[in-house]
């Protein structure tokens, strides 16, 4: 049953459409996926076969009246679409015109490591006005993303989606897909940004707790501002560059361009969600439609029916939704810290706009967000009323200090690690920061359970701890308190060990963790059916544990993903190679 | 309650004990690919060449079989159950690291002194270095006839632990010489995650004669957002001084916000020459009430008060001076 709207005729008229919408609100270009007003992904033209080539220059880019030097690909932001099959082989030439060096990496893609395109651990880096070709073997299906891994283009422009359709039948179902592709944009280049975070932790953050909240009863009680005052930590501190800063973007389009993805009702719309922000977790909601979960970071999970989720940078979740009516949803990307929102629509025609809701009251950290949550059931409560009976607790003494070095002996303890979480949690279970409280079904880790069996059922023959340590008042970022400029020593593993990491979260604010080259399951529930990710958002004050296989040759990175931390040093190298007399 | 709390754990380990089961046999009927095969949409168009196609328009209805996703799970919004779930079986061994290699992988595939000059543009990244100027106070005071002026700016250059920090701060009244008016130099290096040791010189323009000093001292935040330092100065002369400042950002609303700060100086001898007694020199209070328009720039209007201490009020008032003073303040901070 062919809907109305995939006519041919009818789908040039509403390309054009959106092409002429964005060009008159903004002159513009944008691929054809991310233009208003799409009828799904599928249609208009994509970069796909076996030769693709790839153009990275400066452009300039608008949006919301905020306008500033963009990097871009083949001139747009955000960058084409590549679609490629599974089982094929794919050479994609990428020429830098710009004035510096410049890189691309596939994001989640499972390429020879000399491919995987970072500077200085994979490969030299592409230097200005060359052509780096690209090649590689199409192994796996699913959603992902590219981005440069070099500088900060990241965060001025270069990203784009990924789609790899599956080399036999897919195992979800759908009759349509979009492709959301979430990012921030800021008119204040990310060196700057940078530069202000040094000189003052907070400067983006005007959401501080105030004299005027104290006397209106607002936020913590005076007793628990002075017990976190005395630890020199802002319970506000969610979020360091805010909508202050950005302006929020699905496909390149803040709210009020209202990008338009079309549908007929009753289809099955398949959503590949791809947050591809330098600094933003978006909770992600579309108000009216419950959204079945069916994958994570490019591989089917079981299917599991939410109304929200969190995605953090450099994560895609995969989605279906089954709009009933011939109504105008909004699809809602809001700032983990609520300093700001887009507002996308998926409509049954073009001109519609979805709600946009009002921004919901930003969060507050608590002490289980400081790895001190002593309360006995360790988790699974309401986090709200909690921080003041915890942190009577920790008062009490139980050598709950901020820098025991006990608690991690590995770390360096210089002026970069600000404290050390005393006893942190196992958080895969959940709810993400400021969707605690959500009044309907919130995804978890816990929540997502491999489509698949897990290829390697041995158990890890070692387990390793990798701190992720901070002093956010210097703003300095460290893993085990080293950063690469200090030298730090690479991570080794040996080809096709099998490990248990550890990450443990000192600092306040989550990181998305992400290994290159790997997939690795996130350690909750029995073997068998873990889900399996390339990155992985390690709330405040806690810790996930990963099982990994090191089956990629070569040296790959370890990062967080939100760039300025990366940037300042919380970036790690991996190193997998063939045990000694191992030919 | 309690009766509630069994009930919801009775009614969540059901599915999650139902979600194992469903785990392990899964594991067993599909040890290869046989769980995306069953699953799979059966009339899947094949698709010759992506290029042109799109593979998932005008799929039939029956090509969208709602089987393909079992699911819903429980409502979570309550509570969840990990507790529930048997405690993990798969220990990990103690096996030993591998030793770190010492060689880069990407070596081998292109030329050396590319990748060692990368490998170094990698490691410069996290070496963060920038300059830093900041006009803390820049304000008039009113003072009965005799209106006054005051300064405080700073500045520094330098990375994450180490920077050269320049500051100067005087105050003086319209139409005469500034009654003082000093400049530091110090290297400043990061102790600890709040604190930085301070080593360098000063030298006092006015009052007159001039002098100079070596500096010490320590600065920082101290527990409850104090900003605090504490230092010691040693003259050419071999007069040692010592000052100890704070000051506290309470934010009243987001922009507005309320500064108090507190200076006190001490002398171990008598310098006559520049009217310093012995003991505690002189104590100063402000309160400065500033709206920041824009983080870097705010205007601000507050009082200053100042007071000589001891054998220094005692000699201030034998020369006609008097030993306290009260201003009302106005001024801008600002940085960039
Ligand atoms: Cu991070």
């Amino acid at each position: 049953m062919e809907s109305p709207d995939f006519s041919p005729s009818r789908r040039r008229l509403l390309q054009s459409g959106g092409a002429l919408a964005a060009s008159l609100a903004c002159a513009r270009a944008f691929p054809a996926w991310a233009r208003s007003g799409t009828a799904g992904a599928g249609t208009g033209e994509t970069l796909s076969g076996d030769r693709i080539g790839l153009t990275i220059a400066d452009s300039h880019f608008s949006t919301g009246g905020r306008s500033a030097h963009a990097v871009t690909v083949n001139g747009t932001l955000p960058a084409p679409l590549i679609r490629l099959r599974e089982g094929r082989n794919v050479r994609i030439a990428v020429t830098n015109r710009l004035k510096e060096q410049s890189s691309i990496h596939w994001h989640g893609l499972l390429v020879p490591f000399q491919m995987d395109g970072v500077p200085g651990v994979s490969f030299p880096g592409i230097d200005p006005g060359e052509t780096f070709i690209y090649e590689f073997p199409v192994t796996h299906a699913g959603t992902y993303w590219y981005h440069s891994h070099s500088g900060m283009q990241e965060a001025i422009g270069l990203y784009g989606p990924i789609v790899i359709d599956p080399a036999g039948a897919d195992p979800v179902a759908y009759d349509r897909e979009h492709i959301l592709v979430l990012s921030d944009w800021s008119p204040i280049h990310p060196h700057e940004q940078l530069r202000k975070l040094k000189l003052m932790g907070g400067y983006f953050n005007y959401r501080k707790q105030t004299l005027a909240g104290l006397l209106a009863g607002r936020d913590q009680s005076l007793k628990e501002r002075l017990e976190w005052g005395a630890m020199r930590m802002d319970a506000t501190d969610i979020s360091d560059v805010t909508g202050a800063a950005y302006s929020f973007l699905v496909n390149g389009h803040g709210t009020a361009e209202n990008w338009t993805g079309l549908f007929a009702p009753g289809e099955r719309v398949r959503l590949r969600i791809i947050n591809a922000a330098a600094m933003t977790n978006f909770n992600f909601r579309i108000p009216g439609l419950a959204m079945i979960v069916v994958a994570a970071d490019g591989l089917e999970v079981k299917p599991v029916e939410i109304d929200e989720l969190q995605i953090a940078i450099a994560e895609t979740y995969d989605v279906i939704v089954r709009p009933q009516a011939a109504d105008a949803y909004g699809v809602i990307a809001e700032a983990l810290d609520r300093s700001g929102l887009v507002r996308a629509t998926l409509a049954p025609r073009l001109g519609m706009a979805g709600p946009v809701p009002p921004l919901r009251e930003r969060p507050l950290l608590t002490m289980r967000d400081m790895g001190m949550d002593m309360s006995p059931a360790g988790g699974e409560h309401d986090h709200a009323g909690h921080g003041a009976q915890a942190s009577a607790t920790a008062s009490q003494g139980h050598s709950m200090t901020m820098r025991d070095p006990s608690v991690a002996p590995q770390v360096k303890l210089g002026p970069g690690v600000a404290s050390l979480s005393p006893m942190p949690a196992d958080r895969l279970g959940d709810r993400p920061t400021g969707l605690e409280q959500a009044g309907h079904r919130v995804l978890t880790y816990a929540d997502l359970q491999s489509l698949r069996p897990n290829p390697d059922p041995r158990p890890p023959s070692r387990t390793i701890d990798v701190h992720l340590t901070a002093n956010m008042e210097r703003y300095m970022w460290s893993i085990d308190g080293e950063t690469l400029s200090d030298g730090a020593r690479p991570i080794p593993f040996r080809l096709n060990e099998r490990v248990r990491v550890n990450l443990i979260n000192h600092t306040m604010m989550p990181h998305p963790i992400h290994l290159h080259g790997h997939f690795f399951e996130l350690v909750h529930g029995a073997p068998g059916h873990r889900p399996r990710k390339h990155t992985v958002n390690v709330l405040p004050g806690g810790r996930v544990s990963f099982d990994l296989t090191a089956d990629g040759e070569g040296d790959w990175a370890f990062h967080c993903h939100m760039l300025l931390h990366m940037h300042a040093g919380m970036m790690r190298i991996v190193t997998v190679r063939r045990p000694a007399g191992d030919a | 309650m309690r009766l509630a709390a069994l009930l919801a754990v009775a009614m969540l380990s059901a599915p999650a004990m139902a979600q194992e089961m469903d785990g392990r046999m899964d594991h067993g009927a599909h040890g290869d690919h046989g769980a995306q095969g069953g699953q799979a949409m059966p009339d899947m168009p094949a698709m010759e060449d992506e290029a042109g196609g799109d593979p998932h328009q005008g799929h039939d209805a029956h090509g969208a079989p709602a089987a393909a996703l079992p699911l819903p799970v429980p409502d979570h919004s309550a509570h969840r159950a990990p507790q529930i779930l048997p405690a993990t079986p798969d220990l990990p061994g103690d096996a030993l690291p591998p030793p770190i290699p010492e060689d880069h992988a990407a070596d081998r595939y292109f030329p050396r002194e590319r990748m060692e000059r990368t490998r170094a543009a990698l490691r410069g990244e996290g070496r963060f270095a920038t300059a830093s100027v900041m006009i803390d106070e820049l304000e008039y005071r009113p003072r009965g006839g005799k209106d006054g002026y005051a300064w405080d700016g700073r500045f520094w250059y330098g990375g994450d632990i180490d920077r050269l920090a320049l500051s100067t701060e005087g105050e003086g009244r319209f139409g005469a010489a500034p009654e003082s008016a000093e400049l530091r130099a110090v290297w400043r290096h990061a102790l600890d995650p709040w604190f930085n040791l301070e080593l360098g010189v000063r030298h006092d323009f006015r009052p007159d004669p001039e002098r100079s000093y070596a500096v010490i001292g320590i600065e920082g935040l101290a527990p409850y957002w104090l900003e605090v330092s504490g230092h010691v100065f040693v003259s050419d002369k071999g007069d040692v001084h010592l000052r100890a400042e704070a000051e506290y950002d309470q934010r009243i609303t987001q922009r507005l916000i309320f500064q108090p700060r507190a200076e006190i100086d001490a002398a171990l001898q008598d310098v006559p020459e520049l009217g310093i007694g012995a003991g505690f020199e002189s104590v100063e209070l402000g309160a400065r009430l500033r709206y920041e328009f824009a983080r870097q720039f705010a205007p601000y209007a507050g009082i200053h008060w100042e007071r000589k201490l001891g054998e220094t009020a005692r000699l201030a008032r034998a020369r006609g001076e008097g030993a306290s003073s009260l201003a009302a303040v106005v001024g801008i901070r600002a940085w960039f």
